[in-house]
């Protein structure tokens, strides 16, 4: 199932939610994206929930407040968070907070881990 | 970053001034990006620029102007040596300790999944940073970022 939003798209298939962030994340955007996800992450009670990133142009530390409270809802639903081919700009800043030890990071959904 | 290669002389500036809607964050970086292309940037260059000015603007409109829409002041210069000076300045509630809240993971804002990294990623983003604060009458962060180009 597809469906698309004004700053996101999701896709739910089997215990997956593929969660795919558009455009920028900022305080600005996070924001208004916060509720909107985890209504979905709460209706669907996915088993893994993966954040596309591949199509972040930007993001700045709200983005790393977003994720983090995704990470820790997910977590308490009993789900795993898994972020999914961010951008080397993206990943200047998940690893200056030293994201990459706590969250999975995919390259893609075929090349793999980072 | 040496002392007086921050006081050279300016070549082209710039002022802006936008109420603290959070719109505006991306209004400012869009403003100050273009402002800055003059120096032909690289494309990671053009995003640390973007990103620092980005976390300096959210601060005023999230900690500085928190109950209340007030202005953002901010100025950027180019200056000699493919320098880039960014002024972020607002009139806002100031800050109590500027050492402890420069601290990584440090914020007040916890409720709204603020993850302190602010002024981490400013000084990590820029060359130097300065930070002046008065309670109760505003901040004024100042950064500077050499930029080499293409």
């Amino acid at each position: 199932m597809l469906k698309e939003e004004r700053l996101f798209s999701f896709e739910v298939s089997d215990e997956e939610m593929v969660v795919k962030l558009l455009g920028e994340m900022d305080h600005h955007n996070a924001k208004e994206l916060r509720g909107e996800v985890d209504s979905l992450i709460l209706e669907y009670r996915p088993q893994r929930v993966v954040l596309d990133l591949s199509e972040i142009s930007f993001m700045d530390s709200s983005g790393l407040g977003f994720i983090m409270g995704r990470y820790s809802l997910a977590k308490e639903l009993g789900a795993s968070l898994v972020l999914r081919a961010p951008t080397s700009a993206v990943m200047k800043i998940i690893t200056l907070a030293g994201m990459e030890r706590m969250i999975k990071i995919e390259k893609s959904i075929k090349e793999g881990d980072v | 970053m040496k002392r007086e290669e921050m006081k050279g002389i300016v070549q082209n500036s710039m002022r802006l001034v936008l109420p603290s809607y959070s719109v505006n964050e991306g209004i400012a970086r869009g403003a100050v990006a273009a402002f800055c292309a003059q120096l032909d940037p690289t494309v990671a260059e053009l995003g640390d620029i973007k990103c620092a000015l980005s976390e300096a603007v959210t601060n005023c409109i999230v900690h500085a102007y928190r109950d209340s829409i007030g202005e953002i002041y901010i100025t950027v210069e180019l200056l000699e040596g493919g320098i880039v000076r960014m002024k972020v300045k607002d009139r806002g509630c100031g800050i109590p300790d500027v050492k402890v809240a420069r601290a990584p993971l440090y914020t007040t804002d916890r409720a709204g999944e603020r993850s302190g990294m602010g002024f981490t990623v400013m000084e990590s983003f820029t060359d130097a940073i300065r930070v002046s604060s008065r309670e109760g009458r505003g901040t004024t962060v100042t950064m500077y970022k050499r930029i080499l180009g293409r």
